[in-house]
């Protein structure tokens, strides 16, 4: 038998001594550790800083005509009314709040209705070449959402703003009104282009796992194909239609790259695009209030969904036995369905692509004759000149041979593969910490503050990093600027997915199976390198190419941390279309479409699952 | 009070989960080389007492020995690992890691005791040959039938050689057949190796087959512990009675008389002799009889023949009397009666046990 010589010491010391070293409560210790540090304080000090004076508030002429004499750290309502209670709120607050609403709202209704109709279309009917048309409709969901408007501003821009003109007036010399080029109209559409997937995807699900058995028994007695779809067929989907209802709204709150590339040039904010600008302005205590505002509307809309969807999950039909889907004939109409559909992918999926591709290879913008081809923005040498006699592309070299261009690549895949692994890493060890501790608190905390910045958008939870750690905070020392604080803040906004994916990968794992192994004398260690690990690496491979692509084309989130000694490809991008570069933005936007499409591709043989079920 | 034939006690222990008790101050002793067999239905602790053996579960109360050496205790926050208990586990499920090969399975555990590689290999070699599955040992887990998967699970459980064993339900995902040979199997291996098993089933007939004592619980708390014979023949209460009985017990409602200056219990019928002192004054009680323990007498009570179901070698009868519960009766060989004809009836004496009405322990 065992030597009793490691039971020494009073019980009540064994017992504290044997509590704290099991392995799930250490892990859950540290992580909440960690979660306290970069989810929780960074949110009260968003609060704390938007209450207190800083530095750079002495020349607010609010500070300066209150007669107080300044002092830094102080407690001061000062943002609190610039951004509520003053002249400034109407611009500041008011209309990019309504403007936000606006076109949140817009998004919703337009990419819920196509893309319920899309899913019905692909999953319930005999349409020809369903399958197909399906996985590139599917298309939008995997690359960034400010391409297509990136794409949108190719075709539909004009002289007077844009600088040259569009692919459209190039073709039929209609010169394009500005509110048609640029403001609520083209974002909403844009973004309209990219949510629908949401929808698409979430609602084609559903369907597929409807029994048509159910409807056709609605028509066995007596209902017409309108009521059966609207008394059977529609409750049935309704809580998918709810959840992507509600996941399009509150993504399209915080919504950042596509009204900054449409809505700035002609002065159209959105509370993500004045945020921005307040920081960029070095206003910062009231960038944090707008955060804070987003935060709380992102908050509700997402507490809504946890209510609606949480009630109603169990509504779903499964599937049992004798599983039958019967597609619905469309008749003569499936012709002009099938060529609608086909016009909307060529349209709207591959054209936008084809056209940020035609743009890499122009001379001048917006010439779309063979003349006026170049490869200059791809492999082009600095400083060549143009058939014109003009230097190309202002001085520097085409991507593929510009050194601050592959300073970018560097960062943006570093950041993604540092991101992803530990994104993946974590998330198991949370997973172990939550799913093996159930039942405690210390797992319920981890639960909840790994799944906070779901809640925050992209760019608030940038404004709260840039609050928290501009300057040294603890051991740790000032971030701004440097690469870690990238890392620290991508990998926190993963938090929310990667401790999802590692749940239920541990879910997946009988506890008996590591219990075996501990039987034998496995420690700690061994059982995850010999047990855990090798169950969840499917996974965690997964898990891993997801959080590589989503990182990789990270706009948001970053654009308010990055300085031009840590720029990525994305913030690359942006910059150029602030200055109206568009031919190497979208250079780099190519890049990043290749990558994300293959990184999907890889995905998919990992999880041999299809994107879009039941098609 | 150290006795040396002893392998593991048991002492008040009891497991709560939240509200629900799963074991209720749980006293057992288990003799070293014992074949000790938990049955019960599902949910009465099987498993959470097996679990504390092997140190899985922390009981919520209650001391544990092995080898009269104390290596759990609550109140004195003793708990020796599950790996220097020396014990090995089939859980109900195997828990084979589906990632492993079966020869990588059987190797885990003496790969954790850092054997040298060329030994792993002649002892998984010699494990696999005891199991009798040579050939499998590059396959996975998912690759083998049942009965294999059990097997592997034995071989694992064998290769540290343990000197106990607790199986959890091994071969509750068998069918009926391999269930019949494991069961033999698992026998000879245990007669063989004469390591001190602790075996949990719900299945009575396995319990009396396979186990050299049995320790029938319900909801947590131990209703008997006795060999096969003694919790088949004497049922310590009506529970025991009911669960351990095969195909069913009948049980009627009796009235103590006394005829002739003896005391009769009068129950379905028949006239049983009991001893007067162990009645004790009552004057209705419950009397158990077995399927098998009637016979055919002329003088005999009349019961109506409502079905016969033959069973191979022997034939189990459903009679009845007007107004009254179905009785079971289960005859060797087969039988010639037709349905609707009348047969008579007799229990052999001294077989049938009678029980309190209220309290429902065993009287005779
Ligand atoms: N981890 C747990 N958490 C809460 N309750 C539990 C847990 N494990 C067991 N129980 C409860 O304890 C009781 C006894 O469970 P146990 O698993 O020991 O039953 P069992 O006799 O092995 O049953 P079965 O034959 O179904 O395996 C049950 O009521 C069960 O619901
Ligand atoms: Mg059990």
């Amino acid at each position: 038998m065992s030597d009793l010589a490691i039971q020494s010491g009073s019980p009540l010391l064994r017992r504290l001594k044997r509590n704290y070293s099991q392995p799930q409560r250490i892990i859950g210790l540290i992580l909440l550790l960690l979660l306290l540090f970069f989810v929780f304080m960074p949110m009260v000090n968003l609060l704390y800083t938007s209450f207190t004076l800083s530095y750079s508030d002495q020349r607010l002429p609010e500070v300066k005509a209150s007669g107080v004499e300044f002092e830094e750290g102080k407690f001061s309502l000062v943002h609190f009314r610039r951004v509520f209670m003053s002249k400034l709120s109407k611009p500041m607050l008011l209309i990019p709040l309504m403007n936000t609403l606006l076109i949140t709202a817009g998004l919703t209704i337009l990419s819920i209705s196509w893309g319920c109709l899309l899913a019905w279309l692909v999953v319930r009917t005999n349409l020809p070449g369903k399958k197909a048309l399906a996985n590139i409709a599917a298309l939008p969901y995997i690359i960034p959402s400010w391409v297509i408007s990136l794409a949108w501003i190719n075709v539909f821009k004009n002289q007077r703003i844009g600088g040259s003109i569009g692919w459209f007036e190039y073709m039929t010399g209609i010169a394009i009104p500005n509110w048609f080029a640029y403001g609520p109209v083209p974002i909403i559409i844009c973004l309209s282009l990219h949510y629908y997937a949401y929808a698409f995807i979430t609602v084609s699900g559903a369907l597929a796992s409807i029994d048509s058995r159910l409807e056709e028994t609605g028509e066995l007695l007596g209902a017409n194909r309108w009521q059966v779809m609207r008394k059977i067929t529609l409750p049935l989907v309704m809580p998918s239609i709810l959840a992507a209802f509600i996941l399009t709204f509150s993504k399209g709150i915080g919504t950042f790259g596509t009204p900054a590339f449409l809505g700035i040039p002609v002065r159209y904010y959105t509370l993500s695009t004045q945020l921005y600008a307040n920081v960029k302005n070095g206003l910062e205590g009231d960038a944090y209030l707008l955060a804070i505002v987003m935060i709380l509307i992102s908050g509700i809309t997402i507490y809504m969904n946890v209510k609606v969807i949480g009630a109603r999950k169990s509504y779903v039909t499964i599937a049992g036995k004798g599983f039958r889907a019967k597609p619905i004939d469309l008749g003569k109409l499936k012709h002009v369905v099938f060529i609608i559909m086909v016009l909307f992918v060529i349209f709207f999926v591959l054209f936008p692509i084809y056209i940020l591709l035609a743009q890499t290879f122009m001379e001048a913008e917006g010439d779309y004759s063979m003349a006026n081809f170049t490869t200059h923005f791809w492999i082009g040498e600095a400083g060549s000149i143009g058939s014109k006699g003009q230097v190309m592309g202002m001085g520097e070299s085409g991507i593929l041979r510009n050194p601050s261009i592959y300073q970018g690549a560097w960062n943006s895949l570093r950041l993604a593969v540092l991101v992803s692994f530990l994104a993946a890493v974590i998330g198991i060890f949370l997973g172990y910490a939550i799913v093996r501790g159930k039942g405690t608190i210390l797992s319920k905390m981890n639960d909840a503050l790994s799944f906070a910045p779901y809640i925050i958008p992209g760019i608030a939870f940038g404004a709260v990093y840039l609050g928290m750690f501009a300057q040294p905070r603890g051991p740790i020392p000032a971030l701004y600027g440097t690469f870690s604080l990238l890392v620290i803040v991508s990998l926190a906004k993963r938090l929310p997915f990667s401790s999802r994916t590692g749940t239920s990968a541990m879910m997946q794992i009988d506890r008996e199976l590591e219990e075996a192994a501990g039987l034998v004398g496995a420690g700690f260690f061994k059982k995850f390198t010999r047990i855990i690990y090798p169950l969840t690496k499917s996974g965690f491979v997964a898990g891993f190419l997801l959080s590589f692509i989503t990182t990789m084309r990270e706009l948001s989130l970053i654009v308010l941390l990055v300085t031009p000694k840590t720029k990525v490809l994305t913030t690359m991008i942006f910059r150029y279309a602030e200055s109206g570069f568009h031919q190497f933005g979208d250079a780099i936007t190519m890049i990043i479409v290749v990558i994300s499409i293959t990184g999907t591709l890889l995905i998919k043989r990992f999880q041999s699952t299809s994107l879009v079920k039941g098609v | 009070m150290s006795n040396t034939n002893e392998k593991i006690r048991l002492e008040h222990i009891t497991k709560r989960w939240g509200e629900v008790v799963a074991v209720d101050d749980l006293n057992l002793k288990i003799e070293k080389g014992d074949f000790i067999t938990l049955l019960g239905p599902s949910g009465c602790g099987k498993t959470t007492t097996l679990r504390a053996i092997a140190g899985l579960d922390e009981p919520t109360e209650g001391k544990i020995f092995i080898d009269n050496k104390l290596i759990f205790s609550k109140k004195e926050e003793i708990i020796v690992e599950p790996s220097k208990r020396n014990l090995g586990l089939i859980f109900q499920s195997y828990a084979l890691w589906p990632h492993m090969t079966v020869f990588q399975n059987i190797a885990f555990p003496l790969q954790m005791k850092k054997l040298p590689k060329p030994d792993i290999k002649k002892y998984v070699a010699q494990a696999l040959k005891d199991v009798r599955l040579q050939g499998y040992k590059d396959r996975y887990p998912a690759e083998l039938s049942g009965g294999q998967q059990q097997r592997i699970a034995i071989a694992r459980m064998l290769i540290n050689r343990p000197d106990i064993y607790l199986m959890d339900e091994p071969l509750s995902n068998l069918d009926a057949r391999l269930r019949i040979e494991m069961r033999a199997e698992l026998k000879q291996l245990h007669q063989k190796l004469e390591a001190t098993t602790v075996y949990v089933t719900h299945d009575q007939v396995e319990a009396m087959t396979i186990s050299s004592r049995v320790c029938v619980m319900n909801e947590g708390v131990i209703q008997q512990i006795g060999t096969p014979e003694d919790v088949y023949r004497r049922p310590a209460n009506l529970f025991v009675a009911r669960f351990i009985s095969n195909p069913q017990m009948n049980f009627f409602d009796g009235t103590v008389k006394k005829e002739n200056g003896k005391m009769v219990v009068e129950a379905g019928g028949f006239r049983l002799p009991v001893d007067e002192e162990k009645i004790n004054g009552r004057d209705s009680v419950i009397v158990a009889v077995r399927p098998e323990d009637f016979y055919i007498a002329d003088d005999g009570v009349e019961y109506h023949v409502d079905a016969q179901l033959p069973a191979g070698s022997s034939q189990i009868i459903m009679v009845s009397r007007p107004g009254e519960e179905q009785v079971a009766l289960l005859f060797e060989g087969t039988f010639k009666n037709k349905d609707g004809e009348k047969m008579k009836l007799a229990v052999k004496p001294e077989t049938y046990n009678i029980f309190d009405k209220e309290t429902e322990k065993v009287l005779v």
